[in-house]
């Protein structure tokens, strides 16, 4: 990798914005809030008009991998809707864009291409993919377009801002979940037989490697799997016959559905812990209650294991967020109901707001990179721990806490703690869950 | 599928003595009838011929570069790989009657070659990366096209397919070097001055990256194309048709089948490899998604509903890949469908209209117009002929 | 041992799989030598007719019965409407034809079932059966998917065999202007070829898509392994696309589960098996003739 030679670049970029920003850091003084307080709306960058402003975004909304992840636009778009319904930001109104790329790089950069130059959005949210967004970043970073809050949990979009300037991370990255998991499992389970069931790229190998700072003498199998391949019974059978009696899962949501099918085939029976990803226990234990009921005699079969959370879910009904989330998708939203991915596509949406407002009543694409690495690490919102933004870190939240899947919900086992890539400690995370403000609208003071 | 001509030829076996073209394979035919009707040109001049349309083509393509938009830009520069790679792969289908479901697998050797050569720490000159592309992946296709010429019809399409889903997958097993899933990010090159101060006189447009990724496709589009359209004219080109139209009456001739079909394989490949050079700078990355079966597949059907065997139908191919589905999508916005429904309507409307066009133009586009033109002229030359002399042989 | 064992039932069961759409991609062939690639998406979307049918009340063999019906008048129809006019002319064409079909249908399902995962029941148990104090990964599931299988690939063997009907399309396919001449109904046949095809097709679609779950794209992996097995056996022959499946579950499953990696090996093995048969024989194993030329 030439990765001094694109440092060199990149650092002459990161002067150029840096320059760029000291000059516009003297910009107006916008109150915080909703509605237009003083001076008055400018089309004060490409995409903001003075009654409307413009973001875009790309998922698989076709293809393979859009069983699932097509929903998160819709829980994006039905945010934006009761927003607008209430003022919008500054009395504007999100419009927000998003494209397919069926999950397919060349596509995601021919929809970004249009994206960008076509609809003139003013900053990208939560494209959805590390491969996709790969192919994007840096076109996104070239063009000097906010990339905010990656839908993924990748490490590229964050642990550099020098190289990318304007992507940040929103999810916990793969490595700290897998310490924190780690942790956990080294202090609860010291004698387990660990296996590893890791998806073949970043996500699988970041988790692994966050998982081996705590407990590489107990891991006694690393199995992978490509995804696309169905067939995972040699995997399965592999950390049966390696003699795993605690199975950790690196993999996608269908990946778990397989691997617990699978595992019901041979017999194989060890306690699971799914990663946040492959976990959601409302569409696995949905797909797999089924074979449960009347053939399989026991309860679902996800029952009792473990996995990591760093956002309410559904099945919590008596958490404040979800309620106001369900009220908005009922408002707001499209047919179906509420799902983890549609909740997951509202606190993105939230923590967008907050940005927008806190770039001011007359926000530049400086202005809201800039917003973001000042008072993100300050928001609060649906998500437990506080994101670990600054001027060095674009890295999204950065704690989790784990939960034991009960039925179709989860009980907390473990409180939320937070820690960050490389050799940071972990630690306990004591501060009170935030509450919603009224109708689930921030109210964030303007930075600059 | 060499040996899927044949039903079609003698099903319309009494049309075609008095239709010159049988109607079925005239897509493919059609270079051939220009080049009958100019065997009174030299050689040379069907060279000079070629470098005045190159010439024309390369003015053209300036003027589309200037007068559209930037997001038009970036449309062009993805219509270019596509469409280098499908002039390549209607060489091999078109003239030679070998089909590849597995194209998609040589335009990632090409893309891989590309994005490794660009992140060494001082980049070899971009001609000269896009030259090693093209060299990998006719490497590759040298060895796919010496299993390829043994293999008929749905083995081949078999073996093909299995090739497009196999190569790839290598990427996921070498994650070290070549990246693994999330595949390898490419930096685009940068512009040459000279390219800022040339669009500077030419149109006093910004020179942007997009810009210049759109001028590298263009270039790389007219080269490909003008080598091909030269190479189908030549001594080769008639011989491929040969071997896809009279195997046996080319075998007698003495004509090495085997060869002629690597061969024609070889060339098709190195089109490939090129064409994934240019989608590694245009997309900025190289990754085993972009190479999923549904490009094989998304090329041949663009030489097949444009016109099997022109490279003009290539093109036009081709453009139908880029601007149908954005078009569509837009129009399922306006007609107020929600962003998702209009998104799932544009492989069902691309769907339909791949069926549409085989079952009303099934030359395809370019054939068809051809065909019709052809076929106008050839009764023309018949009634004519007729006229001359009535009676005296009946 | 027992790794060796449960690596082995895994391919088997997968291997039967292909083997299942393989059949119906042979019978396609044999009947009018297209080959179909929109086989995987009318099975699936048969499958989720049935599905429908199951989340609305009715039991598994009532939508089982169903979804086969469906899938032979789906069949019927597209032979008539979309097929019929492009065949006889450039087979190429016919193969476009049918992508786009694909292409069409899946998105199809998309826009009418919604594009999320949904679990498909299956009649019998998901559960290993016991073996002395092990369990091994053959289910009641997977025993009904392997007879089912071999069940078709009788009756097919049987249909072309000794049947009237089953010659006629035989011949309908070898050539149509002889079986005209012979008095052969050839459109009828042709007809009925791809609606029987397309209801094992159906049938391959339920039983992958039984005791697991579905979503409109769920049958595209098989597109492939589907298509290669039935290559391997020689695209003429049920017994062949049978052998054909096994080899490549067997062998698919042994490079997943003793390579290192191996999960990301599979795909170029796939290319590798069947580059080695057609090699070796480019007919497949179980051609009859010798590759006829051009």
């Amino acid at each position: 990798m030439s990765r001094s030679s694109r440092r060199l670049l990149t650092a002459v970029a990161a002067a150029t914005v840096a320059s760029t920003l000291a000059a516009c850091g003297g910009g107006d003084e916008g109150g915080g809030g909703t509605s237009a307080e003083g001076g008055e709306n400018e089309a004060s960058d490409i995409g903001v008009t003075e009654t409307s402003i413009k973001l875009g975004a790309h998922y698989p909304l076709t293809g393979v991998a859009a069983p699932g992840y097509s929903e998160i636009p819709t829980g994006v778009a039905a945010y934006f809707e009761c927003l607008n319904q209430e003022g919008g930001v500054y009395g504007r109104d999100v419009e927000f864009v998003y494209k397919d790329d069926a999950y397919n790089p060349t596509q995601t950069a021919q929809v970004t291409n249009e994206l960008v130059l076509d609809e003139e959005i003013f900053a990208m949210m939560s494209g959805l993919g590390t491969p996709t967004h790969s192919a994007v970043v840096d076109f996104l970073n070239d063009e000097g377009v906010p990339d905010l809050f990656v839908s993924s949990g990748s490490l590229l979009w964050g642990e550099n801002p020098e190289e990318y300037p304007m992507s940040f991370g929103w999810q916990t990255d793969y490595e700290s979940e897998g310490k924190i998991i780690g942790e956990y499992i080294a202090e609860n389970f010291p004698d387990a037989k660990v296996g590893l069931f890791l998806q073949d790229d970043d996500f699988g190998e970041d988790g692994e490697a966050g998982i081996r700072q705590y407990i590489d003498d107990q891991i006694v199998a690393a199995e992978r799997y490509t995804p696309g391949n169905t067939n995972v019974g040699p995997q399965i059978a592999a950390l049966q016959a390696a003699g795993a009696d605690f199975v950790v899962g690196f993999n996608v949501p269908s990946y778990t559905a397989l691997s617990q099918l699978t595992a019901l085939q041979l017999g194989y029976d060890p306690q699971w812990f799914y990663s946040n990803v492959g976990s959601d226990p409302t569409l696995v234990g949905g797909l797999l209650n089924r074979f449960s009921e009347g053939k399989v005699t026991d309860a679902a079969l996800l029952d009792g294991a473990l996995t990591t959370g760093y956002l309410p879910t559904v099945d919590q009904t008596d958490n404040p967020w979800i309620q106001e989330f369900s009220r908005i998708w009922d408002e707001c939203g499209g047919e179906g109901e509420l799902t983890n991915y549609r909740v997951y596509g509202m606190s993105q949406a939230y923590t967008m707001a907050q940005a927008l407002q806190a770039a001011g009543q007359n926000p530049t694409r400086e202005g809201l990179v800039e917003a973001v690495e000042q008072a993100g690490s300050e928001w609060e919102g649906p998500v437990f721990a506080p994101f670990r933004y600054s001027e060095d870190s674009h890295m999204g939240t950065s704690g989790m806490s784990i939960e034991r899947i009960v039925g179709n919900g989860s009980e907390v086992v473990q409180e939320v703690r937070t820690t960050d890539i490389g050799d940071a400690p972990i630690e306990e995370f004591d501060q009170e869950p935030a509450t919603p403000p009224a109708n689930a609208i921030p109210d964030e003071e303007a930075v600059n | 599928m060499s040996d899927l001509q044949s039903p079609a030829s003698t099903g319309q076996a009494g049309k075609a003595t008095d239709e010159p073209p049988v109607k079925a394979t005239a897509g493919g035919d059609a270079p051939s009838g220009p080049a009958a009707t100019g065997r009174t040109f030299l050689p040379q001049s069907t060279l000079l011929r070629h470098l005045l349309v190159l010439a024309v083509c390369a003015v053209l393509a300036v003027l589309a570069l200037e007068l559209s938009s930037p997001y038009q830009n970036s449309q062009l520069a993805t219509l270019s790989y596509y469409a280098i790679a499908a002039g390549g792969l209607t060489v091999l289908t078109g003239m030679n009657g070998q089909i590849s479901l597995g194209h998609g697998a040589l335009m990632a050797a090409g893309a891989y070659t590309t994005a490794l050569f660009l992140d060494a720490e001082e980049p070899l000159p971009l001609p000269v990366i896009l030259l090693a592309a093209v060299v990998v992946a006719t490497a590759i296709g040298a060895l796919v096209g010496v299993a390829a010429a043994r293999l008929h019809g749905p083995y081949l399409a078999g073996a093909t397919l299995a090739l497009a889903v196999g190569l790839p997958g290598l990427a996921i097993y070498f994650h070290d070097i070549l990246g693994g899933e999330q595949g390898m990010r490419v930096r685009a090159p940068q512009a040459p001055e000279s390219f800022e101060s040339f669009i500077d006189a030419v149109s006093g447009n910004s020179a942007s990256s997009t810009k210049w990724l759109a001028y590298v496709g263009a270039i790389c589009l007219l080269i490909t194309y003008f080598f091909l359209a030269n190479l189908v004219r030549s001594r080769i080109g008639r011989t491929w048709r040969a071997v896809r139209d009279q195997e046996v009456a080319a075998e007698l001739a003495g004509i090495n089948l085997g060869a002629w079909r690597v061969l024609a394989f070889v060339v098709s490949a190195a089109a490939a490899g090129l064409a994934g050079g240019v989608l590694a700078i245009v997309v900025r990355l190289a990754a085993p998604s972009g190479f999923t079966i549904v490009l094989s597949l998304a090329l041949l059907t663009a030489i097949v509903i444009g016109g099997l065997g022109s490279l003009f139908g290539a093109l036009l191919g081709s453009a139908l890949l880029v601007f149908l589905p954005p078009f569509v999508t837009n129009l399922g916005g306006d007609l107020g469908l929600d962003q998702t429904e209009a998104a799932q309507l544009a492989p069902f409307v691309y769907g339909v209209v791949l069926i549409v066009v085989m079952i009303f133009v099934p030359a395809g586009l370019v054939g068809t117009i051809r065909l019709r033109w052809m076929t106008r002229k050839a009764k023309r030359a018949m009634a004519r002929a007729g006229a001359d002399d009535t009676g005296s042989r009946r | 041992m027992d790794y060796f064992v449960n690596v082995t039932l895994t391919g088997l069961t997968q291997g039967m799989i292909y083997a299942a759409f393989a059949l119906a991609l042979v019978l396609i062939w044999r009947s009018t030598r297209i080959v179909n690639f929109a086989q995987g998406s009318m099975a699936a979307a048969t499958t989720f007719i049935a599905l429908a049918l199951i989340q609305a009340g009715a039991s598994y063999w009532v939508a089982l019965i169903v979804a086969l019906a469906s899938g032979f008048v789906l069949g019927a129809i597209v032979e008539r409407v979309i097929i019929r006019p492009v065949e006889g002319g450039p087979e190429l064409n016919a193969v476009i034809v049918t992508l786009g079909l694909f292409v069409a249908i899946q998105a199809g399902i998309a826009i009418i079932f919604g594009s999320s995962f949904q679990s498909f029941p299956t009649p019998f148990g998901v559960r290993g059966f016991e073996v002395g104090d092990t369990t091994i990964p053959l289910t009641p599931t997977s025993l009904y998917i392997i007879g089912s299988v071999l069940i078709v690939m009788a009756l097919l063997v049987a249909l072309f065999r000794f049947t009237r009907v089953g010659l006629a399309m035989r011949a309908s396919a070898f050539s149509q202007e002889v079986a005209r001449l012979l008095g052969v109904k050839v459109g009828g046949m042709l007809t009925l070829g791809w609606g029987l095809a397309a209801v094992v097709g159906s049938l391959s679609g339920l039983l992958i898509a039984g005791g697991t779950f579905v979503w409109p794209a769920y049958m595209d992996a098989l597109i492939v392994f589907g298509f290669v097995a039935a290559i391997i056996g020689g695209l003429d022959s049920p017994v062949g696309a049978i052998v054909g499946g096994l080899i490549l579950g067997l062998a698919l499953s042994y490079v997943s589960g003793y390579a290192p990696r191996g999960s990301a090996l599979v795909n170029i093995s796939a290319l590798v098996i069947l580059i080695v048969v057609l090699l070796v024989r480019p007919g497949g194993l179980f051609s009859s003739t010798t590759a006829r030329r051009a």
